[in-house]
């Protein structure tokens, strides 16, 4: 019974979705407020409808409730409660479900925070918006239902859910990482609005940038968890492995960064306008194109749900209806009129748009080492897949020259720097920063050319950005009360370059100095790796809620100072009868020690994966940063309390003579 | 001119979804599989109805024979088993079950209450020839034919469709070669 409401309340948000997509807009383009007026109480019958199937779905797995399909797929009475819960997204139906519940979740957000935007606009936005969730709930309902049953046969229990997914991080993971690629939906449909309209100006930019910097925060935290759980969970302590579905996360995140210092630059000088729009529909292009092939089976990849020709073919459609019809739209509407707006050679617009051309360019680069295999295919040219090397090489010196250039462009000013005071404020920084890196490579042990040039630009990521904020900073009332005068934007933006700094920092030094000892090992061996000790004290027996483990108990120590006992395991799970590495780390901000353990060799000798990771913690720590960069910068006041006068005069100057507003410089950057 | 220039887009927006156009359809799984055109690996594994029999890849040398990867974990093999027995009972396919990852007891328990469409059952526990053979998940089924030679793979569960238009092709080109 419960199962046909959850597809009956799907199907009635499907109506309601197409009811959005047509009445705000057609009150938009006719100009009848009254058509306008639905927007709103559409957006949120949609949302609840939405929310009710998924209640629904939830409530089938906390019962077990096998005899639908999904839940008998993906779940078992034997798993705890909180897996049974997370198993809801667990497999390609529900996920698309949780997906459809964050877009509308999304929709509902944009129609209540937007209510002093003109009522034609934010007919249109959450027109666009309802498009999208009509595709994608046509997509569920037609090719994907999750309520499917399995009668008049129902299953005595489920097949479990993969124990891969039976951890912490799946229960995070895909809701962050969905939360950041949803979310850029609003920007987009945001773009879409404007090019309708023909209404590309700086109020336009004002309105996209908090909703884009907040699903940028939210990628840059998923990515970061699926990065974390991928070392603990995978068993073999790497950390990224350009696998295809990480690049599909990559690559909205890439061109997500680049829209966020475009619209900057669109919102403060006016310029850039084109371009701006055109990295919006592409961001959330390429947030649909991750979608699509994670779930068309197009390419293999550890994440990839059964491949399902009739989903890929439907999902294609969709987004290429998207793509297409809005690059049309764009061709068609995009100014081509340049704005006469100067700018010298090393203002702050030339640093962003260098900044621009390094990140689009990245992701050109991971788009074409991810689609690559599948063009090779076409051409009968064999399946192959492109590995680590060809990412490592070309990915490595894009970020490093992105990175020299922010330190650069923090100092720059709007419109024009004076290239002689510019040299003067890095002089220091540079300084300092060869210093630090020169010492932390001494300090390693061993140059390295890349290790050096990733450590430094880390650096000087980090120290130019306190050197500006030391500069603003600077105040006739004490150093506290300028520190306390600067906006939440500007420290958003502190915060997020230093991220960028410290994910720089942990990546060079953990895969440059990294080290990684396989070895066989009896009870009562000793191995030393760097100036670590392990002591391999045994093998024991334990029984989990749904499996049975094997595990090793390893003693480490430093220059014979006891550091920790760990226990890493192999589990059997009882229903799949398969078997799982669960490794064991002892964590520290400046180092972690990693002990798994593999196959059985001969009776008591073991084959075992040592590993010391230096700065690993710190890859997480400085998408933490930008995380929360993010959000700080969105709650800066500037979003909340606006003079509506003020906001009006700023945007048709910036439409019209594409003039700078009155804002100073300073609070500018975020 | 300029204007020429924001088509561009558009125009590589259709070149990489034709790409992945062609890309739909195309299993990555078949990657694996490959097995066809090669002998059925060697193996020693113990019948699941009579313990104490051993049996290896000669079991395949007599005739075609369909492979078919189950277990009662899976209620996907659920779905194919009536069809299976519609299989060996009206059309005379010989089927040889490998029950993979599964558990004696619940599998023989599964094939009194449903029927058994297997000549034998291969008893498969550590899941060690479903390794070898590249099993993605359950149900396989592959078509050997009779000199042991792997002919295809098929991915999930055959009904009558996918015999008639996947399944029979197969049989009958591998009969007309031998």
């Amino acid at each position: 019974m419960y199962p046909e409401l959850g597809q009956l309340a799907l199907i009635l948000a499907l109506l309601l979705a197409v009811l959005l997509t047509v009445v705000p807009l057609a009150g938009s383009l006719t100009g009848r407020e009254s058509l306008q007026a639905f927007a709103r109480p559409l957006t949120t019958g949609m949302f609840v409808f939405v929310a009710l199937a998924f209640a629904v779905l939830t409530h089938a797995f906390m019962t077990d409730d096998f005899s639908v399909a999904y839940v008998a797929n993906n779940s078992n009475s034997m798993l705890p409660w909180y897996y049974k819960f997370s198993a809801v997204w667990g497999g390609h139906e529900g996920s698309l479900l949780l997906w459809i519940l964050m877009l509308t979740g999304w929709t509902m957000a944009v129609a209540i925070f937007s209510r002093r935007l003109p009522s034609v606009m934010i007919s249109q936005v959450l027109s666009v918006l309802g498009m999208i969730s009509v595709g994608f709930m046509l997509f569920i309902v037609v090719t994907s239902n999750p309520f499917d049953r399995l009668l008049p046969n129902v299953p005595a229990d489920g097949a479990d859910l993969n124990p891969l997914l039976q951890d912490f991080g799946l229960i995070v993971h895909p809701p962050m990482l969905y939360m950041g690629y949803v979310g850029f939906a609003v920007a987009f449909a945001f773009a879409i609005a404007a090019l309708i309209n023909g209404r590309l100006d700086a109020a336009w930019a004002r309105w996209s940038r908090p909703w884009t910097t907040v699903a940028w925060a939210f990628l840059s935290g998923g990515i970061a968890l699926g990065s974390w759980w991928a070392y603990y969970e995978l068993g073999w302590g790497g950390w990224w492995f350009w696998d295809p579905v990480e690049n599909a996360s990559l690559l909205p995140w890439l061109s997500g960064t680049a829209l966020m210092h475009s619209l900057a630059v669109t919102e403060k000088r006016g310029v850039f306008k084109s371009w701006t729009v055109l990295l919006a529909i592409i961001t959330f292009a390429l947030s649909l194109l991750g979608t699509f092939l994670v779930r068309s089976g197009v390419l293999t990849s550890v994440h990839a749900f059964a491949s399902d020709p009739d989903r890929g073919t439907f999902l294609l459609v969709l987004l290429a209806l998207t793509v297409l019809g809005s690059l049309m739209l764009y061709a068609f509407r995009a100014p081509v009129v340049h704005v006469r707006s100067r700018y010298g050679s090393l203002s702050r617009e030339i640093f962003l748009l260098l900044n621009n051309v390094l990140l689009v360019s990245a992701t050109l680069l991971v788009a074409v080492g991810t689609l690559y295999p599948l063009i090779l295919d076409f051409f009968q040219l064999g399946k192959i897949s492109i590995g680590e090397p060809f990412f490592n090489l070309t990915f490595s010196p894009l970020a490093i020259a992105a990175g020299l250039l922010l330190g650069v462009g923090t100092f720059s000013r709007w419109k024009k720097t004076d290239a002689g005071w510019l040299g003067r404020k890095i002089l220091w920084p540079l300084a300092v920063s060869m210093l630090i890196s020169t010492a932390a490579i001494v300090a390693y042990g061993g140059f390295k050319p890349w290790a050096f040039l990733g450590l430094f630009t880390a650096c000087w990521i980090a120290m130019t950005t306190f050197w500006d904020l030391w500069d603003k900073s600077g105040s006739r009332k004490g150093r506290v009360h300028g520190l306390k005068r600067q906006s939440r934007s500007y420290y958003g933006m502190v915060l997020g370059h230093l991220g960028v700094a410290i994910t720089m920092a942990g990546a060079t030094v953990v895969s440059n100095y990294g080290i990684e000892r396989d070895v066989r090992m009896v009870p009562g061996d000793t191995a030393q790796v760097e100036d670590y000790q392990f002591r391999f004290v045994g093998i024991g027996e334990r029984r989990g809620q749904n499996f049975t483990a094997q595990y090793g108990t390893f003693e480490v120590s430093h220059e014979g100072k006891f550091v920790a006992e760990l226990h890493p395991e192999k589990r059997q799970y009882a229903v799949g009868m398969s078997v799982m590495t669960e490794a064991d780390i002892d964590a520290g901000l400046f180092r972690d020690i990693f002990v798994a353990v593999g196959e059985r060799i001969s009776d008591d000798a073991w084959a075992i994966r040592l590993q010391y990771k230096p700065l690993i913690r710190w890859l997480w720590l400085g998408a933490v940063f930008m995380a929360v960069g993010g959000f700080l910068a969105v709650s800066d006041r500037r979003y909340r309390i606006r003079d509506p006068k003020t906001s009006r005069s700023t945007s048709s100057a910036g439409a019209a003579t594409g003039k700078t507003d009155a804002q100073p410089a300073t609070g500018a950057a975020s | 001119m300029k204007r020429f220039l924001l088509f561009l887009p558009l125009l590589v927006a259709v070149t990489v979804g034709y790409f992945l156009y062609a890309g739909i359809g195309k299993d990555p799984t078949k990657l694996d599989s490959a097995l066809v055109g090669k002998p059925v690996p060697e193996f020693e594994l113990k019948d699941l109805q009579s313990p104490d029999t051993v049996r290896n890849e000669s079991l395949f040398r007599k005739e075609i024979t369909l492979l078919n990867v189950w277990g009662t974990w899976c209620p996907a093999c659920r779905d194919e088993h009536d069809d299976l027995m519609w299989l060996a009972r009206d059309k005379n396919v010989a089927i040889i079950g490998l029950n993979y990852k599964d558990n004696r007891d619940d599998a023989l328990k599964w094939l009194n209450q449903l029927g058994d469409p297997y000549q034998t059952v291969i008893y498969d526990p550590k899941g060690t020839l479903g390794f070898d053979l590249g099993v993605y998940g359950a149900p396989e089924t592959f078509v050997i034919d009779a000199s042991g030679v792997v002919r295809y793979r098929h991915v999930g569960v055959v009904n009558k469709e996918v015999w008639e238009q996947v399944l029979l092709p197969v049989i009958n080109d591998a009969q007309e070669s031998s």
